[in-house]
């Protein structure tokens, strides 16, 4: 299992876990985990996924991500689970 | 598993607190393109910097992006060139020809800066060495990213006299050659004091003879990400102080952990050690002067700086250490004043001076580090100040270094620009009471009492 966090911040839309989850299906991410909450008055959004079974680079993931958000006109973010982890989890 | 919050924390201290890894550098041994001809050293140095280091940049890169965490420098360290080079240059023009070839070959495999052109002379000079430093002025002066240091002085060999006087002379003559640019070729020079082996920051880093072929270095950054922090410390006791640091340092350098060990898994080069220091840039909010400032001083410069300065690096060391499986380089809080928009802002408003800066060398992991002084100053007050500089590291058992600007054409009052990281400072005041006879005598300073340890 390679997992990846993706977040999601900014002004809540409609659609906006369907447009990520439609990416993710498509390229074969799996959705382990999904939760959400305001912070600072912003809509956060964060999906623990596996990415193991994917053909694409995860390079290419974290671009699309990051363009798909420019379109919906949120902050999309897809980072390796190890940064997170590393600061949190001794 | 993994909560919001804690990921949020993460990407804030990312997005809005600076935290970045400030340098991924691969050290590279060059005792193995020693050769007698100077052609020849050059060929072999250029070839073996642009094998080792030919995915460095873009692995840095790609590490960044799978992360999300700035790496904001790709450096190469080398052996020092004054052993490397010894035996095939035999003039000044053959250290400059040499100092093209690490440029050149720097340039070609993209990284921002090269370290190495290097003299260890904390005993005496072997006329390889001599020969290095006098063709600095030339060398800085021609060649764009190439970064000196100078080892004048150790715990255990006493200081160089000799070297030391030397090197007021040529940073002067640095700071002519590189007039039109704001004598920026001194910005480019340091010198040491007990030099590390294995610093990854420029400009002191050197790859040096104790260490393998190859080995990544990383230098992790984040003094925002503690100013920040110390907020929930404020009207706090320093119990509670010193433990928000110490968190904070755990949480900065176990990133750094993660980047050194992805790096050197993807270059397949062994990892070598995380510098653990706070480097600040002169942006707002990336201050260790702020940090000094957030435990309870006006201004930093004033009294009680040494002792928050003390605490700091002392609480940065006990977060961190645990952190990293391996630990080196300078590892503490940086006071470069033209790179620290707090210090900068002091030396303006007259708190903060190169006595205060000095004392507080004592106590943290560098030295008297990019601070302007008046075109004017005497070569041999610069002695002076290296002298001091290095008696502090000699009997402290620390490194300690000096890198100052004697910015040509301009006096105090003016300003200097450095540009990007290297930042901008006012121009301080030096006390110009005269140490020539001191710094003329030539020879050593003993080692002290308390390096005899056998």
């Amino acid at each position: 299992m390679n997992k990846a966090i993706i977040t999601v911040v900014g002004r809540d839309t409609v659609g906006i876990i369907a447009k990520v989850c439609t990416y993710l299906s498509e390229n074969d991410v799996n959705v382990l985990d999904i939760s959400q909450t305001i912070i600072d008055g912003f809509f956060n959004m964060m999906m623990i996924v596996d990415y193991a079974n994917t053909s694409k680079d995860f390079g290419t993931i974290v671009d699309d991500l990051e363009g798909l958000g420019d379109q919906i006109g949120v902050r999309i973010r897809c980072q390796r689970e190890e940064i997170f982890t590393q600061m949190h989890r001794i | 598993m993994l909560n919001i919050m804690e990921v949020h924390e993460t990407n804030k201290m990312i997005e809005q607190e600076k935290l970045d890894v400030r340098t991924i550098t691969m050290g590279i041994s060059l005792l193995d393109c020693v050769t007698d001809d100077v052609d020849k050293l050059c060929d072999n140095i250029y070839t073996k910097i642009t094998t080792k280091a030919h995915d460095l940049v873009k692995t840095g890169k790609d590490i960044e992006r799978d992360f999300g965490i700035p790496i904001v420098n790709k450096r190469i360290t080398v052996t020092p060139i004054s052993l490397v080079a010894a035996g095939a240059c035999t003039t000044i023009d053959d250290y400059v020809q040499v100092a093209h070839s690490l440029d050149r070959a720097a340039k070609q495999v993209g990284v921002d800066l090269i370290g190495g052109f290097s003299a260890l002379v904390s005993k005496s000079m072997t006329p390889a060495e001599e020969l290095l430093i006098r063709s600095l002025p030339q060398v800085l002066a021609e060649t764009d990213i190439v970064c000196s240091s100078v080892n004048v002085g150790s715990t255990k060999t006493g200081i160089d006299m000799n070297a030391v006087n030397l090197m007021g002379h040529i940073i002067k003559d640095v700071s002519t050659a590189t007039a039109d640019n704001d004598s920026y070729g001194c910005v480019k020079l340091v010198v040491f004091c007990n030099a590390p082996d294995d610093n990854p920051f420029m400009a002191g880093g050197f790859h040096g003879v104790t260490e393998g072929d190859a080995v990544i270095n990383v230098g992790v950054s984040g003094p925002g990400v503690v100013s920040k922090a110390l907020d929930a410390a404020r009207g706090k006791d320093f119990e509670f102080l010193c433990q928000t640091i110490k968190h904070t340092a755990f949480k900065i350098t176990r990133v750094g952990q993660l980047v050194a060990q992805e790096a050197s898994h993807r270059l397949n080069v062994p990892f070598g050690i995380v510098d653990l220091s706070l480097a600040p840039t002169s942006a707002a909010g990336d201050s260790v002067g702020e940090v000094l400032e957030k435990c309870g001083l006006s201004q930093v410069g004033g009294p009680g700086t040494t002792a928050a300065l003390a605490m700091l690096n002392d609480q940065v060391k006990k977060g961190g250490i645990m952190a990293s499986s391996y630990v080196g380089g300078l590892s503490g809080a940086f006071i470069p004043v033209s790179e620290d928009k707090n210090m900068i802002d002091a030396v303006a408003a007259g708190n903060l001076r190169i006595e205060k800066l000095e004392a507080m060398t004592c106590v943290c992991s560098v030295g008297l580090d990019m601070i302007a002084i008046p075109g004017d100053t005497s070569a041999s007050t610069i002695s002076g100040m290296i002298a001091d500089e290095a008696a502090i590291g000699m009997v402290n058992q620390k490194t300690t270094a000096v890198r100052v600007i004697p910015v040509a054409g301009k006096g105090v009052g003016d300003s200097a620009e450095f540009g990007g990281l290297m930042g901008y400072a006012p121009i301080m005041p030096v006390n110009t009471s005269s140490c020539e006879e001191f710094v003329n005598r030539g020879g050593r300073i003993p080692a002290p009492i308390h390096s005899f340890k056998n």
